[in-house]
């Protein structure tokens, strides 16, 4: 404590200069292709401003690894300037700790709340009527991405629905392809599942269940047809035998495998490969059976510091990630949709446009980040793994289990 | 490295026969007369040794190669096949190339970092953990051998689940953040293991040497420094092997305590192996660990030297 | 250095008889030279276990504090089918990778401590993959390991078509096929401390045993081992430290798949601390793991330390 108070000492004989330059250092870990190219975007239109430098602390691995060391550096007293977290009910426990910086004074000199849509958005950066983060991006998950030559070399039409696709894959197969792309990391699975959860069994049966935690719905007629036809996606992935969800999108890119059930973050990996959205590959959102979108995403937090200027450079960036040419340089890179309304995205391909459309129809679900505790995520990741790996669990049992784990969900 | 002459000699040195059972025979272990060279014992080292070295060298000889190929060529398939062309482009990528996020320097950018974090935490666990050896096994007194054991429970406890309360710890001391706390860190967590190491080590060293010494009016530091030290120059390269080896290839504290100017190389490394640009590039993978490996083993291979000079050492006792 | 020249007398000075002192200041140097291996033992080891277990009778999630949920973690932990699978994969790959790293870290040792030539490289042949990163030894294996790029597609080649050797991809034999790695990671150290210890071994007692008519493999089993006790302590708790914590090999081989059938007790500590953000149930299992190292270690540490002095 010592030190921070001389340290503050120090920066208060130099504060009297206006707007000093900040070295702003910010963690994250977008280091795969697309997202690091997106990344760049915001480092870029931080150092164009030509008084603060964007200082990138990438840590790969994902969130698993990037969060004992964001928490430590902000327990350790020692933060970060800025650090990327997915939104939802993570942060409260800093916000809580007021380890946070409170953004509610440029949010509202702003006006973040007419430009931010959907507004949920916002809803999910704010505590307590303060806002502690700036969303970024909107990701939606319901997303199953084909690839248009796999089908045309087995001879089939690429299909526009759950249905049909389950209806060709023994084709498929025989075709010499994978008819489903999954990659071994839990997530992934919990992630399709959820997906072939609010699109064939509809939202209302969904909302009861991730949202109300209701136990009694996932023994329901809607969620019975869901596990049967998840033991049927579980036939379809045997042979995808990879890891990361980005090879199992490459195995999609490259033709070797019919489909993946990802998130619209697979657009970029599309996108650097060269694919064009409707010739090379199709998507259908929602499984092309129930149109809707989720409106997660990735947003920033500012860790409390006791330097001012720091302070204020923090507050610069903030305003600087929400604006409008910044909000479309890096979501066109990173395949997401931005998070306000009053942007235009110039040429955007088929797919985006699609979730646009779907995302000004107001056909939206909030994302299970933000119904569902990391705690209950990680149990769900957990028995998805069990089940596509497995095939000893019969789809029944799996029903059992995750009626228990939500019945016991906080 | 494993090439048949060298077997061959070293098979004519070593009279095996002898493990393999046959009881009778009287010769002393470490004869040096050569023997029949193709005797079944000779042929049981032979197959031994082989089978070993295979085992051992099997994932390098896969590493070096892919690191040596181009995609293309990887995604061919066969995994123990020599590359057709040989490129060193991932090395030069892995090492000066290779981006993480916004910073494309690959692993040149945290070498001199890991240098400073692994100088003084080897010197300082080390040194702490002999002299720590040395009283336990020789200047017991009350209380030690309790503090020893659990020391050595400490040694099972999963390290990441004192993460937060060191991060604690080491704000209130003022240290979090720098390098000397982070110094502090690995000096801790090599504790437990290298006390143990040195305490069974000097336990095993004859008593009467330590006798003679004291009736000769030595105290502690002397004894240590000019009895127990020149005799203990294996344990002190087994010591140094686990904490270089450890250091060196530390992720978690030196990314958990230290801030970004100070981030080791292996920082580096993960981010190259852990994030995918589309395709795995292995043979940039491959390249990047082994030339993160590099120093550790410069250091086995120098110790090589060290463990021979302590068996001279080791040899005056006779 | 004229000190022993008989073997009983070696083998006997290996338990030093403790020196009490008298008083509060006799060593004094000593005292003040184990401070900090006292200080590291009180603070850090029973400091943080002792956070460790209060802890996790909170219902700590993404920062620990201090609101008690009594037993509430435990009985989550214990109803919990994957950490049932956990304890199990432990205990099959902690037994045998004991066993297979003490058999060949002493076997090699021995092989090498016959005034060989080459030992250098050899030695150094065993030792190098220590000092390769787990995740790639982890990848390296997988790709060996892997049914269409590795052994099995070799073998195959070679025209034996039916050769099936995929421990990655089988739920059942998948913890095998990480012992694969770990051993080849692990057993070079072991084998340099084994002949750290044989170095040790005076020249004597070869000679003496050469004189006595005994077998070498008798002089090693009847001899050396019983001498080397204090480095099989050292091995055994380097092992065993190593598997409790296993955690590194394991996410980067199989990521604890297929289908959470190589998931271990390490990783479950870490997801559950920092993907499910549950702090509590992170240190319950963690309390769990310690309070079975205790079990196994106390009845260890009476009979070494405590108890009646040998020698």
């Amino acid at each position: 404590m010592k030190l921070t108070t001389s340290l503050l000492g120090a920066t208060a004989l130099c504060a009297a200069t206006a707007a000093h330059a900040v070295d702003l250092e910010v963690t994250h870990w977008w280091t795969s292709g697309g997202e690091a190219n997106a990344v760049a975007k915001f480092a870029e239109a931080l150092n164009a401003t030509g008084t603060h430098t964007w200082v990138d602390g990438a840590i790969a691995g994902g969130g698993d690894t990037a969060r004992p060391i964001m928490i430590s550096r902000i327990l350790g007293g020692d933060p970060m300037d800025a650090f990327q977290f997915n939104h939802g009910r993570q942060a409260e426990e800093l916000i809580e700790a007021g380890l946070l910086l409170d953004l509610t004074d440029v949010a509202e000199a702003n006006g973040w709340k007419d430009l931010v849509n959907p507004s949920d958005l916002l809803d999910a950066c704010t505590y307590e009527g303060r806002i502690y983060c700036v969303p970024v991006n909107i990701h939606s998950w319901q997303w199953m991405w084909l690839s248009n030559k796999a089908y045309e070399d087995a001879g089939l039409a690429v299909p526009t629905n759950w249905q049909e696709f389950v209806d060709t894959a023994d084709e498929l197969r025989a075709a010499g392809k994978i008819p489903l792309a999954l990659g071994g990391q839990p997530w992934q699975s919990g992630g399709a599942f959820q997906v072939m959860a609010v699109a064939l069994a509809g939202e209302e049966a969904w909302l009861k269940v991730y949202r109300d935690k209701d136990a009694e719905a996932v023994m329901g007629p809607e969620f019975t047809s869901v596990f049967e036809a998840a033991a049927q996606a579980r036939e379809f992935a045997q042979g995808s035998n990879v890891q990361d969800w980005n090879q199992a999108t490459n195995l999609v890119i490259t033709d070797q495998a019919g489909a993946q059930i990802m998130g619209d973050w697979a657009q970029g990996e599309f996108a650097l490969a060269g694919e064009v959205a409707g010739t090379d590959y199709t998507c259908l959102p929602g499984l092309g059976v129930t149109e809707v979108i989720s409106t997660g995403g990735d947003a920033f937090y500012f860790p409390a510091q006791d330097d001012p200027e720091v302070t204020q450079a923090q507050k610069d960036l903030a305003q600087l990630l929400i604006s409008p040419e910044v909000q479309v340089s890096f979501n066109a890179a990173k395949g997401s949709l931005p998070v306000r309304g009053d942007v235009n995205l110039e040429d955007v391909n088929d797919c985006t446009r699609k979730g646009l459309d779907i995302l000004a129809a107001g056909n939206i679900v909030p994302a299970t980040e933000q119904l569902l505790s990391p705690d209950t995520a990680q149990q769900i990741n957990d028995l998805m793994t069990e089940f596509w790996a497995s095939t000893d669990m019969s789809a029944a049992d799996a029903q059992q289990r995750f009626s228990d784990i939500i019945a016991n969900a906080d | 490295m494993a090439d048949p002459a060298s077997l061959n000699t070293l098979a004519a040195l070593d009279p095996v026969h002898e493990r393999t059972g046959s009881v009778g025979d009287m010769t002393g272990p470490r004869g040096r007369r050569p023997r029949r060279a193709f005797s079944r014992a000779n042929i049981f080292l032979y197959g031994t040794l082989i089978l070993v070295s295979v085992y051992y060298l099997l994932p390098l000889w896969v590493m070096v190669m892919t690191s040596l190929k181009g995609m293309p060529e990887i995604r061919m398939g066969n995994i123990f096949a020599p590359p057709m062309e040989v490129t060193f482009q991932p090395w030069v990528k892995a090492w000066a190339e290779a981006c993480t996020g916004l910073n494309c320097e690959g692993l040149s950018r945290g070498f001199w970092n890991s240098v400073r974090i692994l100088v003084p935490s080897v010197i300082v666990s080390i040194a702490v953990a002999s002299v720590s050896g040395y009283a336990l096994a020789r200047w017991r007194f009350k209380g030690s051998e309790t503090f020893f054991a659990i020391l050595l429970i400490g040694a099972f406890i999963p390290y990441q689940v004192m993460l937060y309360p060191i991060v604690i710890l080491l704000r209130e001391l003022g240290l979090y953040g720098s390098l000397w706390g982070l110094v502090l860190v690995h000096t801790i967590f090599g504790m437990p293991i290298n006390v143990l190491l040195f305490r069974n080590y000097f336990a095993a060293m004859p008593e009467e040497l330590f006798k003679a010494a004291r009736v000769d009016g030595a105290g502690f530091w002397r004894i240590f420094l000019q009895i127990m030290l020149p005799m203990s120059l294996p344990i002190f390269v087994v010591s140094m092997i686990i904490q270089v080896t450890g250091i060196w290839n530390d992720f978690l504290f030196g990314v958990v305590y230290t801030r970004p100017e100070n981030y080791p190389m292996t920082v580096q490394l993960n981010n190259i192996v852990n994030s995918v640009q589309g395709v795995k590039e292995y043979n940039v993978n491959m390249a990047a660990t082994l030339l993160t490996g590099l120093v550790p083993l410069i250091v086995y291979f120098a110790s090589g030297k060290l463990f021979v000079r302590g068996i001279a050492a080791g040899a005056v006792k006779g | 250095m004229a000190t022993t020249h008989e073997a009983s007398a070696i083998a006997e000075s290996r338990a030093a008889p403790a020196r009490r002192p008298m008083r509060l200041f006799r060593n004094l140097s000593a005292k003040i030279a184990s401070l900090p291996m006292v200080l590291v033992a009180v603070v850090i080891f029973v400091g943080c276990t002792v956070w460790t277990v209060v802890h996790s009778f909170t219902n700590s999630r993404l920062l620990p504090k201090l609101e008690w949920d009594g037993l509430s973690q435990y009985e989550r932990l214990w109803s919990t089918p994957r950490w049932y699978v956990s304890i199990e994969n432990l205990a099959i790959f902690g037994i045998l990778s004991m066993i297979f790293t003490l058999a060949i870290g002493f076997v090699l040792a021995a092989l090498l401590d016959r005034k060989i030539r080459g030992e250098d490289v050899i030695r150094t042949i065993i030792l190098y993959p220590f000092a390769l990163s787990f995740v790639v030894t982890g990848l390296v294996w997988q790709w060996i390991l892997n049914p269409e790029l590795g052994l099995q597609s070799v073998v195959r080649s070679w025209g034996w078509q039916s050769f099936t050797f995929d421990p990655l991809y089988d739920a059942d034999i998948v913890i095998y096929g990480i012992l694969i790695a770990a051993l080849w990671q692990g057993t070079g150290l072991i084998m340099c401390i084994m002949l750290a210890g044989l170095r040790g071994v005076d020249e004597e007692i070869w000679k003496a045993a050469k004189i006595d008519g005994i077998p070498t493999w008798k002089t090693y089993t009847h001899v050396i081992i019983p001498m080397m006790r204090p480095v099989f302590v050292t091995s055994l708790v380097l092992i065993a430290s190593g598997i409790v914590k296993v955690y590194d090999l394991v996410i980067a081989q199989t990521g604890g798949g297929p289908g959470g059938s190589s998931e271990v007790p390490a990783k479950y500590v870490m997801d559950s601390m920092f993907a499910a953000q549950n702090l509590g149930q992170g240190f319950a299992a963690s309390t769990m793991m310690l309070l079975s190292v205790i079990i196994i270690l106390i009845p260890w540490a009476y009979l070494e330390f405590g108890g009646k002095k040998r020698g």
